[in-house]
């Protein structure tokens, strides 16, 4: 599919850079994403695409480079002003609010939307009441798009793995993002679960939402993206479409050639 | 209904007084289970529901009742001027203190939090010419509410029982709140909640301050219902004692860390009989709560209710409710 608009990406990262005690974990990483994409990032472990996620979120200081989003910089900013932003994310390993339900967690999701303050909701006041309707009538939508409308109530903590990681899913979308990162969604899940995760990825892109994907599971990653961003040893090793990368000599050599099983 | 619990508590606690009009277990043991209830209930928003431990509160509890002391007896503030003063003087310090110490997790806020306790304790006892030093500082008048002078042992049961109840009534709104989730949300994973656009830094700065505005207006009613302050009422012992009650009720429930509050006076109270035994069963029925029920005893008896009514099916998915649930409750501090 093509970009909605050629011009002006909705990402655009220049130069990232990003060092743990010497060890350069992102030399300079550049790469651009239009809105209404969904790219996957890939690579051999330990190439930098949680790093990467982690940076473009602020839980790292990148020490160069720039994080232009829809027009403006975000590298330097902390994760709750990122999120401002409009970008959200899911987690590698589980971040869930185990210490609630899921419709909790998911409301936790909208908070960049809500207004209640200490006083008023100490108070009980009127408007608090009819922010927690709100709130609810949003999570509500964003579990039913999920599929989850019917796990509402339940603890978080006690759902099976593979709907653990859709109430994930499901809290980032709250927060109404216009690009959402999803780091391993497929990890752990079995493929029924994988298949019905790759028809929500395209069903998140046709809400509206951009999607950056970092997956090992290369069926997945082949039928869902748009684009695809091979990173090797923190640089960028290819970029392009997926018929594009599977035929490109370097990145056979880097990584999909010790993926063979993989497309079993 | 939202809050049933809540009236139902209330009307017992009507209730108890005019049962047992002149029972010193209930109007006096009360009311001071009542000042530990409103103490406990703005820690737990702190410990329970945010994740963040203090073992200096009792600290914030002194801030109030000296200032309530001193104001009274040495500058002659009407009561509850001087109590608005203790709150302004403990949320300001709570404020200013949050952000540096909040910044720390686990052990090394709990040092922290107990160095800063420590070091109010020390001035208590060391600024003698405002403090009264160890003898403390006595004569202070009773507490005047609009014309009404509080007198006597009921009526200060009835005070007290208004404010708990009050404590316990905003502490329920608080956590049945988009700021209550987002308290919760720093507990369960600040890693997530501060991607869910909520600035972690500022809650924890914000819950800190509102549980020492609990603490240090426990502390004034204290200073009035007393007559008399010393700083071994607000010691290290006091504050631990705070967050064994917030433990003992059941951490992250509005009504467990009353219920901890008031099961922990009365037990005091009770094992008195008991003379030298007294703290050796005082410990060993904590060591026993905390191995059987270790959600605490209000939380802990209330879910083996619930599973006992409803014992069929579901027995594997429980097991993992529980295990998970409670690996998030117990280890507040825990980097992402």
């Amino acid at each position: 599919m093509n970009a909605l608009s050629p011009s002006t990406p909705l990402l655009r990262v220049e130069g990232l850079e990003q060092s743990f005690g010497g060890v350069m974990a992102l030399a300079g990483v550049s790469f651009q994403l239009d809105e209404g994409v969904i790219q996957a990032v890939i690579g051999p472990n330990g190439a930098g695409k949680t790093t990467l996620f982690n940076a473009l979120c602020g839980f790292y200081r990148p020490s160069a480079g720039s994080i232009r989003f829809a027009g403006q910089e975000l590298r330097g900013l902390p994760p709750y002003r990122i999120a401002a932003h409009g970008i959200a994310r899911t987690f590698q390993n589980l971040q869930l609010f185990f210490n609630m339900t899921v419709i909790e967690n998911v409301m936790v999701g909208c908070h960049l939307r809500a207004r209640t303050r200490w006083l008023a909701a100490a108070l009980r006041l009127p408007q608090v009441r009819r922010e927690e309707r709100q709130l609810r009538q949003w999570a509500r939508e964003a579990l039913t798009l999920c599929d989850l409308a019917d796990w509402a109530e339940q603890s978080a903590g006690a759902l099976p793995y593979g709907l653990m990681k859709r109430v994930e899913i499901a809290r980032a979308l709250a927060a109404r993002p216009r690009l959402l990162l999803l780091d391993e969604p497929a990890a752990g899940l079995n493929d029924t679960e994988t298949l019905a995760l790759r028809e929500l990825i395209a069903r998140i892109r046709a809400s509206g939402v951009t999607v950056l994907l970092v997956e090992h599971h290369m069926p997945l990653v082949m039928g869902v993206s748009d684009r695809l961003l091979v990173l090797d040893y923190g640089s960028v090793l290819a970029e392009g479409a997926p018929a594009e990368i599977q035929a490109d000599p370097r990145v056979i050599a880097a990584y999909l050639g010790g993926a063979v099983h993989y497309a079993v | 209904m939202r809050l049933a619990g809540f009236y139902g508590f209330a009307a017992l606690v009507v209730l108890l007084p005019l049962l047992f009009p002149n029972d010193y277990f209930v109007i006096v043991v009360g009311a001071s289970a009542g000042l530990h209830a409103i103490l406990a209930v703005g820690l737990n928003l702190l410990v329970g529901y945010a994740g963040q431990i203090s073992l200096g509160h009792a600290a914030f509890f002194g801030m109030g009742a000296y200032a309530s002391a001193i104001l009274t007896t040495r500058f002659g503030w009407p009561g509850l001027l001087a109590l608005l003063a203790g709150l302004l003087v403990a949320g300001l310090l709570a404020w200013l203190l949050a952000r540096p110490i909040l910044r720390l997790r686990g052990h090394y806020l709990a040092m922290a939090t107990l160095g800063f306790g420590v070091i109010v304790h020390v001035i208590l006892v060391q600024a003698t010419d405002w403090t009264g030093g160890p003898d403390g500082l006595s004569g202070i008048p009773p507490l005047n509410l609009f014309g009404w002078t509080v007198e006597g042992d009921l009526q200060w049961y009835g005070v007290i029982a208004a404010a708990m109840l009050l404590a316990i009534w905003l502490s329920l709104n608080l956590v049945d709140s988009q700021i209550g989730r987002a308290l919760r949300a720093v507990h369960g994973s600040e890693f997530a909640a501060q991607m869910m656009g909520i600035d972690t830094a500022r809650a924890k700065t914000q819950v800190f301050v509102v549980s020492a505005l609990f603490a240090a207006f426990a502390g004034s009613l204290f200073a009035h219902q007393q007559a008399f302050v010393s700083p071994d009422s607000f010691n290290l012992a006091v504050s631990v004692e705070l967050v064994t009650m917030v433990v003992l009720g059941g951490i992250a429930s509005t009504f467990g860390a009353a219920c901890g509050a008031i099961a922990l006076t009365l037990l005091r109270q009770g094992l008195v009989v008991f003379e030298d035994y007294e703290m050796l069963i005082h410990g060993a029925l904590l060591m026993a709560v905390m191995i059987f029920l270790p959600q605490g005893l209000f939380v802990g008896l209330g879910q083996a209710l619930r599973t006992g009514l409803r014992r069929c099916g579901l027995g594997r998915r429980r097991d993992r409710h529980r295990s998970l649930s409670t690996a998030g409750v117990q280890d507040p501090g825990s980097p992402p």
